[in-house]
């Protein structure tokens, strides 16, 4: 090719403040993103994390066998507390998904073409987190070969489903999710599948990739329809990322227990999905794009924009805190007013307080424009941020159980050490799949790149 | 005329061009030139050639709204069928059919339906998969997907004529025309 010759040094260590360093056109973006996929040659940092992680995963592995073996009782549910971990580790990693869902479909029907370089990348991140969610009920259950039994299946018994279920909405609304974003990270992938069969020396490399692509040529007839498709997907999946953790706090709102009998549930649990997301997908792009030297694609702009929605994001879950306290004394309900005055002191107030300094005092550094711009404070706001969702869903899940109307049941809840395997277990295993992923498929998107370049080059300049 | 087996039929010819306004200008002259089985080929989608190719309208919205409509249709049915005709339960003579609840449910069929008939719609409207087609014989048709631009005139035009639509495309100043065999 003519254009070969490109300066990959300059690339490597762009500091500029554009979306895109000025050496990528056509024919260096589909290098520099199919070179990663298709070259032997792997970071050593991805190394690394596979060797740490494999053991994690391991762990997992092992969680699962001693619960399905012996049963829930390993961990640390007791009456009053039915809802641990479980359901916490369930709130938290269906939330972070959400962050790719709005990435890739929100900011793309808002025509926010920053979006293009980390999409990708963000609903890989959706469909793992997502896996990792779905795992927390169907052990839950306690008998997860039994799990089939959610589904509206013809039984001897003739059961049904009870239909006015906020948890049976939850088997719709996540397993509709995963699939709705399975769709949409193939189908935005089939461009670049089939680059990478074009690209491929290895003939069976290129054979995989070609049954993948399924053949795309790049028609302008199929680009028309793909299109098409593609914003209609977008379309359909920005009420579905709202309705997914909506119906997910439901199965709060619903109840009855102080503090979860709320209306500012749906709009709150949003938020929150986004904000963790969010602080996610800092947390993964900023050691990836060093490690494989993306700093012109996914730019110090595209780390500052990021920055903004997670300050912006994490103002309206301050706002939602705000409301919880302020209603719980406006409704002059005492069980609501106790409720929250236990949250602040009683057992649980150290972690509602920490949840506090992480969610609402750590972003405030964001606010300068320095610190949005640089990779450490952003990672480590991020990796804050990302604990304190978990101890807020802590805080909602345990604080309102294990003190609820009648004293003489109260209890202190905590988890056991296979709580915290399992937990643990699953970021293990999402890092490990997100290793392989960014290892074996393109995790920027090449043909959506190469369509904003041009513009990007024009507000750049 | 009679071809001799030794000479595969041709289904139509290929012109490579090196950027964005290249390809633009050269499609707008072929169909001045009267030419309408045309196709583009390019890695990333152009909207100029989309307007040239009058390839705008399609139907997949239509498909996805009769898929997501089918779901709806479905989810509701699913509820209504379990809750009122097959295990009807009284409790306390609330209603059986109790639609607002249902809401949930319809909705999420209703997404899942249309994002099955999103992508399947696509594919099939595409007339893909087809892993393999003519067009991957040309050497250099692999850059399609990287970063160059091609245009296709077909032999089944009416104006095609060998010699003559070769002659016209070379005038494009392309970087290379192919032929392709059927």
């Amino acid at each position: 090719m003519s254009q070969k010759a490109i300066d990959i040094e300059q690339v490597e260590t762009y500091k500029g403040d554009g979306f895109v360093a000025p050496e990528y056109n056509n024919t260096t973006v589909t290098e520099k993103i199919s070179n990663i996929v298709l070259r032997s040659h792997t970071p050593w940092g991805l190394f690394l994390a596979v060797a740490v992680l494999l053991p994690v995963v391991g762990m997992l592995g092992i969680s699962i066998t001693w619960l399905v073996l012996i049963g829930t009782g390993i961990w640390g549910l007791n009456v009053p507390v039915g809802w641990g971990f479980a359901i916490i580790n369930f709130v938290w990693w269906i939330g972070i998904g959400h962050a790719g869902t709005l990435i890739s479909a929100i900011l793309h029907l808002m025509r926010q073409d920053w979006r293009n370089s980390i999409n990708r990348f963000a609903e890989a991140m959706t469909i793992f987190a997502v896996m990792c969610a779905g795992m927390f009920p169907l052990l839950h259950v306690g008998r997860p070969w039994l799990a089939y039994w959610l589904l509206p299946l013809p039984n001897t018994m003739s059961l049904w489903p009870q239909w006015r279920s906020p948890l049976v909405w939850d088997v719709f609304a996540v397993s509709t999710y995963f699939t709705v974003s399975l769709i949409f990270w193939y189908m935005g992938m089939i461009p670049d599948l089939g680059t990478l069969r074009d690209r491929a020396k290895h003939p069976i490399v290129a054979r995989i990739f070609g049954v993948l692509s399924m053949g795309w040529r790049g028609a302008s007839s199929h680009w028309a329809r793909y299109e098409k498709a593609y914003l209609i997907l977008a379309g359909l999946s920005t009420p579905l990322v709202l309705s997914v953790h909506s119906i997910v706090s439901l199965d709060f709102a619903v109840s009855l227990i102080p503090g979860w009998h709320t209306t500012v549930f749906p709009p709150y649990f949003v938020a929150g999905a986004i904000y963790a997301g969010f602080a996610m997908v800092l947390t993964l792009t900023i050691p990836v794009r060093k490690w494989f030297k993306l700093e012109g694609l996914i730019t110090t702009r595209h780390l500052e924009n990021m920055g903004k929605v997670t300050l912006a994001t994490g103002f309206i879950v301050v706002y939602g805190y705000a409301m919880e306290m302020f209603i719980s004394w406006y409704s002059a309900s005492p069980y609501e007013g106790f409720m929250m005055w236990n949250r602040m002191t009683g057992q649980y107030g150290h972690i509602y307080w920490a949840l506090i300094f992480c969610n609402a005092v750590s972003i405030q550094i964001l606010w300068w424009k320095r610190a949005r711009r640089s990779p450490v404070v952003l990672f480590t706001v991020s990796l804050i941020v990302g604990v304190g969702m978990w101890l807020e869903r802590f805080v909602i899940v345990v604080t309102s159980l294990a003190n609820d109307y009648m004293p003489s049941s109260w209890d202190y809840y905590a988890g056991t050490i296979w709580d915290w395997s399992l937990y643990i277990g699953t970021i293990g295993f999402f890092l490990f799949m997100m290793c392989l992923f960014i290892r074996f498929l393109p995790m920027i998107p090449m043909s959506e790149m190469k369509m904003v370049i041009p513009k990007h080059r024009k507000k750049d300049a | 005329m009679n071809h001799g087996p030794a000479q595969p039929e041709l289904r139509g010819l290929i012109a490579e061009f090196e950027n964005e306004e290249a390809i633009v200008a050269a499609t707008q002259k072929t169909v001045d030139a009267g030419y309408h089985h045309i196709e583009t080929y390019t890695p990333y989608p152009l909207d100029e050639l989309l307007d040239i190719q009058h390839l705008h309208k399609n139907k997949v919205a239509l498909v996805i709204l009769i898929g997501g409509l089918t779901g709806c249709a479905v989810g509701f049915f699913m509820q209504y069928f379990a809750s009122v005709i097959h295990y009807p339960i009284n409790v306390g003579g609330r209603p059986l059919n109790s639609w607002p609840a249902f809401i949930p449910v319809m909705f999420e069929c209703t997404v899942l339906f249309a994002s099955f008939s999103a992508l399947i719609g696509m594919m099939v409207m595409n007339k893909l998969p087809r892993p393999n087609h003519p067009l991957f014989d040309i050497e250099r048709f692999r850059y399609a997907t990287q970063d160059r631009f091609f245009l296709c005139i077909e032999a089944e035009d009416p104006y095609f004529e060998k010699d003559a639509t070769r002659q016209f495309l070379e005038e494009l100043n392309p970087h290379e025309v192919n032929e392709v065999e059927a």
